[in-house]
This record gives C-alpha cells, sequence and structure tokens, in this order.
C-alpha cells in the first residue's frame, strides 16, 4: 500500500508527464487557451490512460513477454499492439462525447481524436515497459495491475493539473503587454519553462 | 525531369525548412524536440530517424491514398507509421546501442510524433508518391535542424562539449568559468525554443501572432 502511494505521488509531481518527459506537448499547447476546455482535455486523456495502461500492462506481461502464454519473446510487436489498442480505445471514447457531452465534443475540435497520437498516452504505456523489469524495492517499480493503474491515474492526474494550471495562466497573460513577436507561441513555450522549474523542487520529495 | 523539379515541388521540399518550420509555425512534435536536445549526438541520430520515417510514410500513404477507406484511415496510418518506428529501433539496437539506450522510449514516441500524423494527413492524403516524398524530406529536415540548433546550446553551455569533445578550454575552467548546469535540465529546452521562435518572429513580421 505505502508502496502505491508513493507511485501515486511520484507519478503526479516528480515524473510529470509534461514538466518531467514533455510527453502530449502538441495537445497540450494547442488546447490551453481557456480553462474550459483544459479541464475537458485534462479529464480526456486521463480517462483513456487510466483504460488502456492496464490492458497494456495485462498484453506485455501475458502475452508478448517470454513467461506469457505463448512461450514466444514478442515485445518487438510491442509498437503496433499498444498503438492500436490505444487507437481504438480513442474511437469509442469519442462516440461516447459526442452522444452525451456535445458542446464538448465540438470545442475540443479535432483534439479528441488526436488524443490517440497523444505522446502522454503512448509514453506512459512504453515507460510501463521499462518499469516492469525493476527490482521491487525501487520506487518506480510497476509490480503488478494494480500499480499499473495507479501509475496510470497519476500519470493522469500530473497531465491534468500541468494544462489547466497553463490555461490559467494564459487566461491572465492576454491583460499583460508581451513584445510581438513572442506573443502566442512563444511566451507559452517560457511560461511552461518557468513552470517546469518551479516543479523540479518536487524531485527530492522522497515518501 | 524539369517537371519533377518544379516550382511547386521545390516549395513543399524548401518551407518546411524556413518559414514553414514543423516545430516552430507549426507546433508539431515537440515533445521529443525538447527531451533529446541535452546533447547534439542523440539529437542527429533523432533528426535522421524522423527524416527517414516521416519520407517513407509518406511515400507509402501516397501510393495507398486511393483505396484507403475514409473511416479507418488514421488506423492505416498508424500502422504503417508503427511498422517503420519498429524496423527502425530495431537497426538503432543492433548497430547504436549506446544512443539507442539514451533515446530510450523516445524513439517508440516517433509513432505519436504530431509531424507524422499531421504530414500524413495534410499532405500525403491528397499528393502522388514523389511530391510526397519531397515533403516528408523537407519536414524531417526542418524538425532536424532545430534539434541541432537546441542541442548546440545546451550541450555547450550546459556541459562545455560538442559531440562528447570539450570545447570550452581548461584555463577558463581555472578563471572561474562553470558550466551552466540549469541547461541540461528540462526547463531549459522549453526556453531555448521559446527564443528560437522570438528569433523567427522576429525576422519574419507575417508570422507574428495579434
Amino acid at each position: 500500500m505505502e508502496s502505491l502511494i508513493s507511485l501515486f505521488v511520484r507519478s503526479i509531481f516528480v515524473d510529470n508527464m509534461i514538466f518531467a518527459f514533455f510527453l502530449g506537448m502538441c495537445s497540450y499547447l494547442a488546447v490551453s487557451k481557456t480553462v474550459k476546455t483544459a479541464v475537458g482535455l485534462g479529464l480526456a486523456v486521463t480517462f483513456v490512460l487510466v483504460v488502456t495502461l492496464p490492458v497494456n500492462y495485462l498484453l506485455q506481461t501475458k502475452v508478448l513477454a517470454v513467461e506469457g502464454i505463448l512461450g514466444v519473446d514478442l515485445t518487438f510487436l510491442s509498437f503496433i499492439l499498444f498503438i492500436a489498442v490505444i487507437a481504438g480505445i480513442v474511437q469509442l471514447v469519442e462516440m461516447v462525447v459526442e452522444k452525451y457531452a456535445p458542446a464538448l465534443y465540438s470545442s475540443l475540435g479535432i483534439f479528441l481524436p488526436l488524443i490517440a497520437v497523444n505522446c502522454a498516452i503512448m509514453g506512459a504505456s512504453l515507460f510501463m515497459q521499462q518499469r516492469i523489469g525493476l527490482d521491487a524495492t525501487d520506487p518506480k517499480a510497476i509490480t503488478g495491475l494494480g500499480s499499473a493503474f495507479v501509475y496510470a491515474l497519476g500519470s493522469g492526474i500530473g497531465w491534468f493539473v500541468a494544462i489547466v494550471a497553463l490555461a490559467a495562466v494564459r487566461e491572465k497573460m492576454a491583460y499583460s503587454n508581451v513584445p510581438a513577436p513572442l506573443r502566442g507561441l512563444g511566451i507559452t513555450f517560457i511560461v511552461v519553462g518557468l513552470m517546469a522549474m518551479s516543479f523540479m523542487c518536487f524531485s527530492g520529495l522522497k515518501l | 525531369m524539369s517537371e519533377l523539379f518544379s516550382k511547386k515541388n521545390k516549395e513543399a521540399f524548401l518551407n518546411p525548412l524556413g518559414s514553414n518550420n514543423p516545430v516552430t509555425v507549426q507546433v508539431l512534435g515537440i515533445c521529443s524536440a525538447l527531451a533529446v536536445t541535452a546533447q547534439l549526438e542523440p539529437a542527429i541520430v533523432m533528426g535522421i530517424s524522423v527524416t527517414v520515417i516521416v519520407a517513407m510514410a509518406n511515400v507509402i500513404i501516397s501510393l495507398l491514398r486511393k483505396t484507403i477507406p475514409n473511416r479507418i484511415r488514421i488506423i492505416v496510418q498508424l500502422v504503417v507509421v508503427a511498422s517503420l518506428v519498429t524496423i527502425v529501433s530495431e537497426i538503432l539496437k543492433a548497430f547504436a546501442y549506446d544512443v539507442s539506450v539514451q533515446l530510450s522510449v523516445y524513439i517508440g514516441l516517433i509513432i505519436t510524433n504530431c509531424i507524422l500524423m499531421g504530414r500524413l494527413e495534410a499532405f500525403a492524403m491528397q499528393n502522388g508518391p514523389w511530391e510526397s516524398l519531397l515533403d516528408g524530406i523537407g519536414n524531417g529536415l526542418g524538425y532536424a535542424k532545430i534539434l541541432i540548433i537546441v542541442a548546440f546550446f545546451r550541450e555547450l553551455l550546459g556541459s562545455g562539449s560538442l559531440f562528447g569533445y570539450q570545447i570550452i578550454p581548461n584555463c577558463a575552467y581555472e578563471a572561474g568559468y562553470v558550466n551552466n548546469g540549469l541547461m541540461l535540465l528540462a526547463p531549459m529546452a522549453l526556453v531555448i525554443v521559446g527564443c528560437i521562435i522570438w528569433w523567427q518572429r522576429a525576422h519574419n513580421k507575417d508570422l507574428q501572432e495579434k
């Protein structure tokens, strides 16, 4: 239990998807103009992560690895299988959102189907693949389905926190006088850099 | 022959290197551009890998474009890209193991690199294989260019070396010069890309946002 809480807190603050690994930057920069859409995309990403990561964990350990049911090392196929799982689940989420939250659907626009190619989702699966082999005492290790779920939830919440924080800063920034060439994209990069610096103070965190 | 290098094709190749750069103007493929640029060598390997994969994927999708049903095109594109990335990743593991360890998950993440999906959707689905090849190489090189610029500054200021060879002379260190360790950490990559965008937009007023 202790290790699960530690993994959870670490994946939100220390191994934050945006500030430590830059994963999911494209949609992060494009959809963070208003807090409302940012919240929507953050929730969608968290949800897709929580669903796909445990599925990919089971695929990796039960099918692809040597110890799996096939008894052959198929890990070189992991890229194709992971992305197929992710694309399928995103399609499902898209249909559900279109049916039950059409306003959110139209405000997310092209970025909902693009969650399939959001690096944060694929990146979390690839990090999970790396972390399976780690020693069980390592705070980063993923030892079972439970910790895979907790890791997905933590990473998703970390991404959510990051995009909502940036959207809030950008809404305020509408009132500031930014030099013309820096306006829009340039200043956003620098703001994210400063936010990443402040998040680095968590890196010494021990639980 | 002259048709192969018509004005339109030249633009497809040259625009991504300058005024329509995938990273600084189209805002695609930022994730890996920031993560692999602490040193020059992995940045160059990454740039070459992406160029090869974008060019090949563009050609394959452009050859298939008339047979792909519209509804499942994203899945088809992803499968093509994922197979190419798997091949590149296996080649790197076999011939450049150290670099592939340094790049770790970011090679796999080429699959979700927005440059690929962006170019496949916006260009290869409408154009023939030759134009798509040029467009792919152009965008790949435009991406590699930004990677190399960022990696150059980060490695020079962060560890005082280029390609692992020391550039800042020892006498400078004796006189009290200290490497800026912050350059090697994640936040400075963002700030450097921000500054490149600043510089580019200061020179090209059309790109400025209101």
